[in-house]
């Protein structure tokens, strides 16, 4: 069988599945990420308790705030999308219903994502 | 292939409970509950966007009786997901294999994360963090 692959395919080595280790590592990259910015957020929304209007958007809007809270969007909704994923690949096992539901799940966290983003940039900014 | 009905392979019902397999199920369901909080932050963000008085609706829902459960089941699903997440990247390094720290390191994510809602909850309802 060896002579049918060219040296690329071996290379590669990802056979059958078409992907390699990419979603591991990036489940795990992102993982990492939220320790860190997942402690800082709950932190900053505790230090949020009770606090009005003005001083939320004061709060979201200082460079370092706005920064992590970009950061840690970024990193959730991806390691959400990543983690739904693999939800649904063990669980729905009808293929087009599958496809549905997986693109569904990326739609919507790439939306989420955007939404928050565009909203912290744009109290962000006004100032 | 035999159209006969196949054995299943034995399923979660056959086994006794163990907390291996909780940490496992909890890791999951508090991973896509925490995936629709992630909805749920992107809408406070656009209402805090959108202004006083959008942001006033989401507060008052937030402080409301079901908003604070609310907040409550996410403060310990982040909690767990985040200890047992990095329970399980010590296992990646192949640490903590040995039945016993299974065990052990399974109950100190539950332990665990219960202490850390506790105390989130206690500064929170202190007045915050700052």
């Amino acid at each position: 069988m060896s002579r049918f692959r060219t040296p690329l395919k071996n290379v590669r080595g990802l056979g059958a599945a078409k992907t390699g280790t990419e979603h591991f590592v990036h489940q795990r990259l992102t993982a990492t990420a939220l320790v860190v910015l997942g402690l800082w957020f709950v932190w900053f929304v505790v230090s949020l308790v009770g606090a009005d209007y003005l001083a939320a958007v004061d709060a979201v809007s200082k460079p370092w705030n706005a920064v992590l809270l970009v950061g840690f969007l970024v990193a959730t909704f991806w390691h959400a999308q990543l983690g739904m994923q693999v939800v649904l690949e063990d669980y729905v096992h009808n293929s087009l219903l599958a496809l549905a539901l997986q693109v569904s799940v990326k739609f919507i966290a790439v939306l989420g994502a955007i939404v928050s983003i565009f909203a912290v940039a744009r109290i962000a900014l006004a100032g | 292939m035999s159209s006969r009905e196949r054995p299943l392979s034995p399923h979660l019902q056959v086994y006794r409970w163990q907390v291996q397999m909780v940490t496992s199920i909890l890791h999951r369901a508090t991973g896509i509950a925490l995936a629709a909080g992630a909805l749920v932050l992107a809408g406070g963000l656009l209402a805090l966007m959108l202004g006083p008085d959008s942001w006033a609706c989401f507060t008052d829902m937030a402080s409301a009786w079901y908003g604070k459960l609310f907040l409550f089941g996410w403060t310990w699903a982040f909690a767990y997901h985040l200890l047992n997440g990095i329970r399980h990247i010590v296992q990646d390094f192949a640490h903590g294999y040995s039945i016993g720290a299974f065990v052990r390191n399974s109950w100190l994510s539950i332990i665990g994360s219960l202490v850390i809602t506790a105390i989130v909850w206690v500064v929170a309802l202190n007045g915050g963090a700052a």
